[in-house]
């Protein structure tokens, strides 16, 4: 039909090597997850702390992870760091990049958790006693991570996306390189990245699945 | 740090860059917008059982990394010899990619207008089509304008990744200036805040929308 032939043998043949691959992926994308995770609570922090300063420093951060490309943030840690003499690794530069970008947006969905939980339940928690930090932790906390869990996990599945891009800037450990350099040897370019597109949809699939199962555990009133 | 060898010239070719962006943009939104309210109207319309095919290709073009979705159909393009330059490629892919997105937007939107609202029309002798298009359309639009305009920004930040197939535009047009003039953080950030200028206005304005026009306050 197509005047071509699939040679689909050398792909499944290269499939251990791509599944390698896969691993870094997901490597990838749960430590973007968590420094994200850690910073959006940090910039969450620093906007309900009342200083000029660290609201602004939040607010920067949050536009400008929202407002540019994700590859715009990648290219940024990879090149545009090294006019300060700092160099990182495709792998740094990847995880440094798609980080940033996931705690801009956990920031603002933090926001929007925060939002739906009513101010009493903070001064309720002070008038036990509590300091501005404890009520914070044992209070607002848990309920703004229950609200925020499920805009969390389509982060958690836009990282995995995201980890793709590294191969723009050299990355050739995760499932994106290796296919891109397996596909530099043998220019079968449609089996390769099919196929890779077939892993990335099962990893995509299985972690929104294994977050709801989670959720549903977790979160039972 | 004050010194630079960017010249005006290379400002106009980062700006031909930015054109290209917008271009793509353009393209793959209003052809993807267009895509998208047909999907979401026969994804409401034929119930969540039949439309199962439907959710399944379009949930596809949403979890599988839209770099890996250029390659593919670039690939294809050449495999079925249809001789698509890159731009053509680009924006098929962009397209179906907004809709893909914009099929879930058109439907929560067709959902959020209320059975009652709709069946008064139908007995007032509306035709479905007039029920569709006098009752449902604004109201809808009202519920999935803000998320409309959040898809259009996350495609226009998306056509990035158009670099990868040879296109030049403004990331790809920065870097070809980095490459020659050894400037990356200068160059990065005026190409940053070119991207922020195109969006943050609209991003802004997507939200006053999202507070002025939601329907429980």
């Amino acid at each position: 039909m197509f005047n071509y032939t699939f040679h689909w043998n050398q792909a499944l043949r290269a499939l251990p090597q791509m599944l390698d691959g896969a691993l870094v992926t997901l490597e990838i994308a749960l430590l973007s997850m968590a420094i994200g995770l850690a910073c959006a609570m940090v910039l969450t922090l620093f906007r309900l702390s009342g200083n000029r300063v660290l609201s602004g420093f939040a607010a920067v951060w949050v536009e400008v992870a929202r407002n540019t490309p994700a590859l715009f943030q990648i290219y940024m840690a990879h090149f545009g760091l090294g006019n300060f003499g700092i160099h990182l690794s495709p792998y740094a530069a990847l995880l440094a990049g798609i980080a940033f970008n996931n705690a801009g947006y956990l920031a603002e969905n933090f926001r929007g958790a925060l939002k739906a939980i009513p101010d009493t339940q903070a001064r309720a928690g002070r008038s036990l006693g509590m300091s501005s930090l404890q009520a914070f932790r044992y209070i607002v906390m848990p309920q703004m991570l229950r609200i925020a869990f499920l805009p969390a996990t389509n982060q958690m599945v836009w990282a995995i996306l995201m980890t793709s891009l590294g191969v723009t800037v050299g990355m050739n450990t995760d499932l994106a390189g290796i296919t891109q350099e397996l596909n530099a040897r043998s220019f079968r370019t449609f089996e390769f990245f099919a196929l890779a597109a077939v892993i990335y949809y099962v990893i995509a699939k299985a972690v929104t699945l294994a977050a709801r199962a989670f959720a549903s555990r977790m979160f039972r009133y | 740090m004050f010194e630079t060898a960017l010249t005006w010239s290379d400002l106009a070719f980062l700006a031909q860059g930015a054109g290209m962006t917008l271009l793509v943009t353009a393209v793959s939104v209003t052809a993807g917008t267009v895509l998208g309210v047909i999907f979401g109207v026969i994804r409401f319309q034929v119930g969540p059982y039949w439309s199962i095919p439907l959710t399944f290709v379009l949930d596809v073009f949403r979890s599988v990394p839209l770099l890996i979705q250029l390659v593919l159909g670039n690939a294809f393009q050449s495999i079925a010899r249809l001789g698509w330059p890159p731009f053509t490629t680009s924006c098929v892919i962009l397209s179906l990619y907004t809709a893909a997105y914009c099929t879930e937007i058109v439907r929560g939107g067709i959902s959020s207008v209320p059975v009652t609202t709709r069946r008064a029309a139908r007995s007032l002798g509306m035709t479905w089509w007039q029920d569709m298009r006098y009752i449902v359309a604004p109201l809808a639009t009202r519920v999935s304008l803000p998320s409309w305009i959040g898809l259009t920004l996350g495609v226009m930040k998306d056509s990035a990744l158009v670099l990868w197939l040879g296109l030049i535009e403004l990331l790809r047009a920065s870097q070809i200036l980095v490459t020659r003039l050894q400037e990356p953080l200068f160059i990065l950030m005026i190409c940053g805040a070119i991207y922020f200028i195109l969006s943050f206005p609209v991003a802004r304005l997507g939200g006053y929308l999202e507070k002025r026009w939601s329907p429980n306050d």
